[in-house]
């Protein structure tokens, strides 16, 4: 009887989370079936769906620590020049005959340092996370050029087994880690004090203070597993190209943004999943090459991502917002919105 | 007095939720009409529907004897209705001209904002209400509280506002703010403005209304000439049933000294404070805005440091006074602002009420959500909030009452021995004020030490077992529940200078 009800509270759970993913998840399908028509099924092929994945699997380790900052209620612009300080270390220690993991365990550890910087100026000093981490995205870029001398590091064949390898022969590795680091992202901030605390100080800084949570070293921390994930990408894309760039990432802050609300996270705070971000990585992705595949014109592709964007925010906010029609929602904005209703 | 605004049968629900059903108000010109009701009561609903944010499912709204029905916010503004909301809305770095004249601002030939001609506007405004030690070209970020919430009361009439709902108006306001303010608002009356005053403090609504209507659950229940009334009979109306003595007494005496304050000082705020709590006690907190009585619970509870000075708990000395070390060691506290420092309020009730202990329900990667479950509803029914969708519904759509509770259950959870309320029943309804009482002094039968800072002289007086009474930072007195008397308390709050003030 117990272990009943115990199951059914985990199916209720599971299927709660399902249904706030709803929205979201109709949108990726909307989107995937629009293309498989145009395509003439050619789009759900295997091979192509696993591209998919593989496209997003590196920007999506970012956007899961980008998520947990954007939480809190900050932010990190400095992802994408911590992923190039990364690879061009990896690479370069590579270069220099050092073994393949000291190389890859130097890579990571030079980002999670930079992050932990991060975190102290945000958790130590009145800086604020955009000035901080936009300080550290200038600062990291130069240094990623100064070791690698502003060229591409290359390295020989031979590292190349994370970044290319299959599992099975089918499911890239890069995929099978960015599950794997997906699942671990989703129980810390799930079932941990960490994810707790994360949520409660984005949700009212104060409130947090009084309830007796250690506010500096939940964003500390939250900076510093920023930094590490950047790392742990920095790495991969190394390996996949074989090549350490200076160049990496540039813009990756922006697509991890963009993926975190998409996935329902928000701006201000205090609301966000890691599921949320991988559905939302999902959908402009999708988008993306499914464009490519129509031989849409890049420009045409970009303007059609940005409305998109911002379409699928509005479209899941109206549905969570639970209102009903889009009638009362036009209603509601002749009103003068939300921010009416106090 | 010819009747400038009436609202007839009106009907709104929200869902499945009826929020108004039936309700009639009408205000006059140059009257102030107090609406008053619990949290709940539909008041919020009613002037929303007035100020054209809400429109009514049902019914007539007529101004000046015409029928009108207001499409937004606009429409109503038009008709000369301006809400001033209890959250104050100026633009804290624009001037007191700009913020006046927002959306409205003169220009000049040119098209460009014609400072002079707004700020010479300004200041004979601000001249015809008798406030011109407000200069109009100072920041509205340095005026007090009272000062701004005029500010946007002169916003409202420089639109050439005749009806305005002030809703709560006085939550934030010293004693002197609020005589300043009732001043003010008998000079609009004397203008022909018509005023709806929404306020929870009784005192207020019998010293400044003419009409007072009640609401409850949505329904109309009547309409008093002020004079012709008094508070048993508002009470019972607002409750639905007689309401003689709200507030319950400790039945025990006070056990061992649990909590020792020595020589507490933090800059001007808290100077040379020494007190001491003892098991099974209410000790009460007194003390006008800014005499430190909640800088010094800051101080105890670990969110601020002492310059100097000591607490001791059962005896010992507490050193490293992190929030989180002090809430392990048994002393919780309930914050002044609820909102803010109290709830995290887009989370739901669970979470909130577990965020204090998480240390005993997260272990690792394992949330013990049997324990989760049960310890929120334990308090769900010790303290019987009321919520529409279960443990998970988010906390902003609870009422005041109900937010005091979970922030009461949060501090409770953590099996204190020392509990420190301050101000818990701000924006409390009558029903929930009541329940709280009854919760404090069962919390002190039990033997838990009740520290209870508040602003309100009769709850301080009827339900304290000792009041502590503070005055700029220093503690000025200290009175026996015998000793206690409204005046002898006010006294001490003005630092010993009664006879000199008044």
């Amino acid at each position: 009887m117990r272990q009943n009800e115990m199951g059914n509270i985990r199916t209720d759970r599971f299927q709660m989370a399902l249904k706030e993913k709803s929205g979201l998840l109709l949108v990726l399908l909307i989107l995937m079936l629009i293309f498989g028509f145009l395509t003439k099924g050619r789009f759900w092929e295997i091979a192509n769906l696993i591209n998919l994945l593989r496209a997003i699997s590196l920007s999506t380790i970012v956007a899961f620590g980008m998520t947990l900052c954007i939480i809190t209620g900050g932010i990190d612009l400095s992802v994408g020049a911590l992923m190039a300080v990364s690879s061009t270390y990896c690479a370069g220690l590579i270069e220099h005959n050092a073994p393949t993991l000291v190389a890859v365990l130097a890579g990571i550890l030079m980002a999670f340092a930079m992050g932990t910087v991060n975190g102290f100026l945000i958790s130590r000093t009145p800086i604020p996370p955009f000035i901080a981490t936009l300080s550290m995205m200038t600062a990291a870029r130069g240094v990623a050029y100064m070791y690698s001398g502003g060229r591409p590091i290359r390295t020989p064949t031979g590292f190349g087994a994370v970044g290319n390898g299959y599992l099975f022969d089918i499911i890239p590795y890069p995929v099978i880690i960015a599950l794997v680091i997906m699942i671990i992202m989703s129980i810390l901030l799930n079932r941990t004090k960490f994810g707790r605390s994360i949520f409660a100080l984005g949700g009212s800084r104060e409130a947090a203070v009084f309830s007796g949570i250690d506010i500096k070293k939940t964003l500390w921390s939250t900076y510093a597993l920023t930094g590490f994930l950047c790392g742990i990408s920095g790495v991969i894309w190394a390996s996949r190209t074989y090549s350490g760039q200076p160049t990496l990432g540039t813009g990756a802050e922006m697509d991890a943004i963009a993926a975190a609300v998409v996935g329902g996270t928000s701006m201000a705070g205090g609301v966000g999943s890691i599921l949320g971000t991988f559905i939302g990585a999902l959908i402009i992705q999708v988008l993306n090459s499914g464009l490519n595949y129509l031989n849409v014109p890049f420009y045409y592709n970009n303007i059609l991502r940005g409305v998109v964007i911002a379409g699928a925010v509005l479209f899941d906010m109206h549905r969570k917002s639970g209102r009903g029609s889009v009638t009362a929602w036009f209603k509601s904005l002749k009103r003068g919105g939300d921010s009416a209703d106090k | 007095m010819e009747t400038i605004v009436e609202m007839r049968r009106i009907t709104k629900r929200f869902g499945d939720v009826m929020v108004l059903d039936d309700v009639h108000f009408d205000l006059r010109r140059g009257e102030v009409h107090a609406l008053i009701g619990e949290n709940g009561a539909g008041k919020s609903t009613m002037i929303k529907i007035l100020a054209g944010v809400h429109g009514a499912d049902k019914g007539e709204v007529f101004v000046a004897g015409a029928p009108v029905r207001f499409e937004n916010v606009r429409d109503s503004m038009n008709m000369g209705i301006s809400v001033i909301y209890q959250e104050l809305s100026l633009a804290p770095t624009m001037t007191v001209a700009e913020n006046i004249y927002l959306g409205q601002m003169p220009r000049t030939s040119f098209g460009l904002i014609d400072d002079e001609k707004m700020i010479r506007e300004a200041y004979s405004l601000l001249k015809r209400f008798g406030l011109d030690n407000i200069s109009p070209v100072a920041k509205a970020s340095s005026l007090s509280v009272a000062q701004q919430q005029m500010i946007e009361v002169l916003r409202a009439l420089s639109r050439d506002c005749r009806i305005l709902i002030m809703d709560e108006p006085t939550a934030s306001l010293t004693d002197k703010e609020i005589s300043k303010l009732f001043g003010f608002i008998k000079d609009l009356q004397d203008q022909g403005v018509a005023i709806v005053y929404i306020s929870h403090r009784m005192d207020e609504i019998f010293q400044i209304s003419d009409r007072i209507t009640v609401l409850r659950d949505g329904r109309y229940i009547g309409t008093k000439i002020t004079s012709e009334t008094d508070y048993e009979e508002l009470v019972s109306m607002m409750v639905g049933r007689e309401f003689k003595n709200i507030y319950s007494t400790v039945k025990g005496s006070p056990g061992d000294e649990i909590l020792k304050v020595v020589g507490l000082n933090r800059g001007t705020q808290v100077r040379n404070v020494t007190f001491s709590v003892r098991r099974g006690e209410v000790l009460g907190f007194y003390g006008l805005m800014g005499s430190g009585r909640t800088e010094t619970m800051r101080i105890i509870f670990g969110v601020d440091e002492a310059e100097s000075g000591d607490i001791y708990l059962e005896g010992n000395r507490m050193s490293e006074n992190s929030v989180r070390n002090v809430i392990k060691k048994g002393i919780v506290l309930a914050p002044e602002d609820r909102k803010e420092q109290g709830l995290v309020l887009i989370q739901g009730i669970r979470y909130n009420i577990s965020l204090s202990i998480m240390d005993q329900i997260i272990h690792g990667f394992r949330v013990d959500r049997e324990r989760e479950d049960r310890i929120a509803g334990e308090y769900v029914k010790m303290l019987n909030i009321r919520a529409r969708s279960g443990y998970e519904q988010p906390v902003n759509t609870l009422s005041g009452g109900n937010q005091q509770k979970v922030v009461i259950s949060k501090c409770l959870a953590a099996t204190p021995k020392v509990v420190i309320l301050d101000e818990p029943t701000r924006g409390v309804d009558i029903g929930a004020k009541h329940e709280l009482y009854r919760l404090i002094t069962e919390l002190a039968d039990s033997g838990t030490a009740v520290v209870f800072v508040s602003s309100e002289l009769p709850e301080i007086i009827n339900l304290c077992t000792r009041v502590i009474v503070m005055h700029e930072g220093r503690v000025t007195g200290e009175l026996s529940k015998s000793e206690l008397t409204e005046r002898g308390v006010l006294k001490l709050a003005l630092g010993g200078k009664l006879s000199a003030t008044k």
